[in-house]
């Protein structure tokens, strides 16, 4: 069960059947004793914060003098910010380009990898290596010396004879050896669909085949079918995750989110009003800007989720 | 054979094609075209795979390069390995690199211990315990694995700044003792819920109580979802740079990835052996974890992901 899976039944089952209140005693003590932490965390790390970071979002706050009140200011300023309007292009054509692109070759390669393949586990661990690396400032090092302008990537295709501009330096390439990045660690997707593959009855497939489907014909009528809610789950995960993305446009970047905006993600681009200028008032405004877009595209993907997503159940 | 069913009109189609067109003729033919496909296709998986890991290789080599030749050699052979880029690198920046490994070491550990204790106390009362408003509580639980961290940073800053600990590792830990990584406890809630509750019911008619079942039943039985658990927090952390660069500018606090960070920004584009040294360094105890942690981290998010 993902945590996707386990919410919808949570939700069913609370519009469902009564629970039988009576059959077992509550442990009602012991329970909220080791929940303590946790709803502390919940209070002091979560909620409270979140709260005030609404109310500072109709604030003017530096950190040095009180915050003071100044209405809508915030939020009708963003309407005309043009960095802010950039960093909204900037990070939904990465969202939009790199999760496909993303899951895509995830659910590929987890094909090619299933049932019986030998040496799969060697094969999975190095497609899974990149997912860990991939968010370290190292690798962001690295996307720098392999896109620069004297980089990996140009050295090759100087073999053959091709005169390759800096990809990080050119506002029209920066984004894509991003996407480059985002797309490399499309393995820890990938685990969870291999995973899913496996649940997949074998006799099904058998079936097919007496009955004498080919390959795409079982991969079209029983793999993709059966594996739609995991291509759901990893989707909303990917989609929130790619929103949030942030050390790698930072540090390749050099802090900037350039050249000309092209790699201002949205938490670039936070973190330069609130940790940069200090303009925590703004900033707030453009966290929960975020949390609703983020809460936006979830909530589509759920509801689009009834006319794709099928439950074996 | 006339009155076999077809799935479709198209299966039907393709298997009288299959029975007029060029049949196999006996078992080599086939075991043999058999072979060509498998080999097609690990021809495919290792071409993407070197692809893959081709940079990362050539990371650590160019490491050992002079740094005038690594903007001139895509290979792969190095000449005369230059280890001088791990010592100037190590001595690069205000402090050795060794106090930022230690530092980031330090926080790691405490994100670890932090989340061990909170998460799986917290799993404990989700999975086996019954009380008021538990549907609930778990419903916001799930709900707050997808909560952007932004939303919270700006008034837990000004909270942790406040309190003076802007410049301390508190501000990286104290979250993880209070179970904020809900991703864990659902990890360990999917695991506790396969223990019997048979073994918890004999507890307790034995006369244990919940800290003693779950001190001496659940804990010792869950070790591998806490070695998951331990894992994937080494690694997010040791890679976490957003809260770190946040909290951390003191440079005898910094941790690997701000080090690494400022080290790029402030060496000039000739310095690039030391700075790829010091990368292969910072990846070094990632792979390390990942060597032998990773069919738990596989299982793990098998675990979490799988339907």
């Amino acid at each position: 069960m993902s945590s996707l899976g386990e919410l919808r039944r949570v939700a069913k089952s609370a519009k469902g059947a009564v629970e039988d209140k009576a059959a077992r005693t509550k442990d009602n003590k012991a329970a909220y004793l080791f929940l303590l932490p946790w709803l502390i965390g919940l209070g002091l790390i979560t909620i409270i914060p979140m709260v005030s970071s609404l109310v500072l979002s109709f604030t003017d706050y530096n950190l040095l003098r009180a915050p003071s009140f100044n209405g809508l200011d915030n939020w009708i300023h963003m309407l005309s910010d043009e960095h802010l309007q950039n960093s909204l292009r900037v990070t939904f054509t990465y969202v939009f380009i790199s999760v496909p692109l993303q899951l895509g070759f995830a659910l590929a390669l987890a094909v090619l990898l299933n049932r019986g393949l030998r040496g799969l586990a060697f094969y999975r661990s190095i497609y899974y290596l990149p997912s860990l690396l991939g968010t370290s400032v190292a690798i962001a090092v690295l996307w720098r010396a392999v896109f620069g302008g004297e980089g990996l990537v140009n050295q090759v295709l100087a073999v053959f004879g091709i005169n390759g501009e800096s990809w990080i330096g050119s506002p029209d390439t920066a984004l894509s050896t991003l996407v480059v990045l985002n797309v490399w660690t499309f393995g820890s997707p990938m685990v969870i669909f291999l995973a899913g593959l496996r649940q997949i009855p074998e006799g099904y497939y058998d079936a097919a085949q007496v009955d004498g489907a080919g390959a795409w014909t079982r991969f079209t009528r029983i793999t993709l079918p059966l594996l739609t809610p995991i291509i759901f789950f990893n989707l909303v995960l990917q989609v929130v995750h790619t929103f949030q993305a942030f050390t790698q446009a930072f540090v390749i970047s050099g802090g900037t989110g350039g050249p000309l905006d092209s790699t201002l993600f949205y938490t670039v681009y936070l973190y330069k009003r609130g940790f940069g200028n200090f303009d925590m008032g703004y900033a707030s405004a453009l966290a929960w800007l975020l949390v609703l877009i983020i809460a936006a595209f979830t909530a589509i993907n759920f509801w689009a989720a009834k006319y794709w997503v099928f439950y074996d159940d | 054979m006339t009155e076999t069913k077809y799935a479709s009109p198209r299966a039907k189609e393709r298997a009288s094609q299959r029975e007029a067109g060029p049949k196999p003729q006996n078992f080599v033919q086939i075991r043999n075209r058999r072979r060509l496909r498998a080999a097609l296709k690990h021809a495919l998986l290792i071409v993407t795979a070197t692809l893959m890991l081709y940079p990362v290789i050539w990371l650590i080599v160019s490491s050992l390069r002079p740094s005038d030749e690594i903007f001139r050699n895509p290979g792969l052979v190095i000449g005369d390995p230059q280890w001088s880029n791990y010592s100037e690198g190590w001595n690069g920046l205000a402090q050795p690199f060794g106090v930022f490994l230690l530092n980031s070491a330090l926080v790691v550990l405490g994100c670890i211990v932090g989340n061990l204790i909170s998460c799986s106390m917290a799993a404990y009362a989700f999975a086996k315990l019954r009380f008021t408003g538990r549907r609930m509580w778990f419903a916001i639980m799930l709900v707050s694995i997808m909560l952007p961290i932004h939303v919270l940073i700006v008034p837990q800053y000004i909270f942790f700044a406040n309190l003076g600990w802007v410049n301390t590792f508190i501000p990286l830990i104290l979250p993880k003792f209070l179970a904020t990584d809900a991703f864990f406890v659902f990890l360990m809630v999917q695991f506790i819920r396969g223990i019997p509750n048979e073994l918890l019911e004999a507890a307790r008619l034995d006369g244990c109580g919940h800290p003693r079942i779950f001190m001496s039943i659940i804990l010792p039985l869950m070790v591998p979802a806490l070695a998951t658990t331990a894992i994937f927090t080494f690694i997010w952390t040791w890679n976490d740079f957003f809260s770190q660069l946040i909290y951390l500018t003191d440079p005898n606090l910094m941790t690997v990835p701000v080090a690494l960070r400022g080290f790029m920004d402030s060496s000039s584009s000739t310095n690039w052996g030391p700075l790829f040294a010091m990368s292969v360094v910072s990846l070094v105890p990632i792979f390390f974890v990942f060597l032998f942690g990773q069919r738990l981290l596989v299982q793990g998010i098998a675990r979490t992901g799988g339907k």
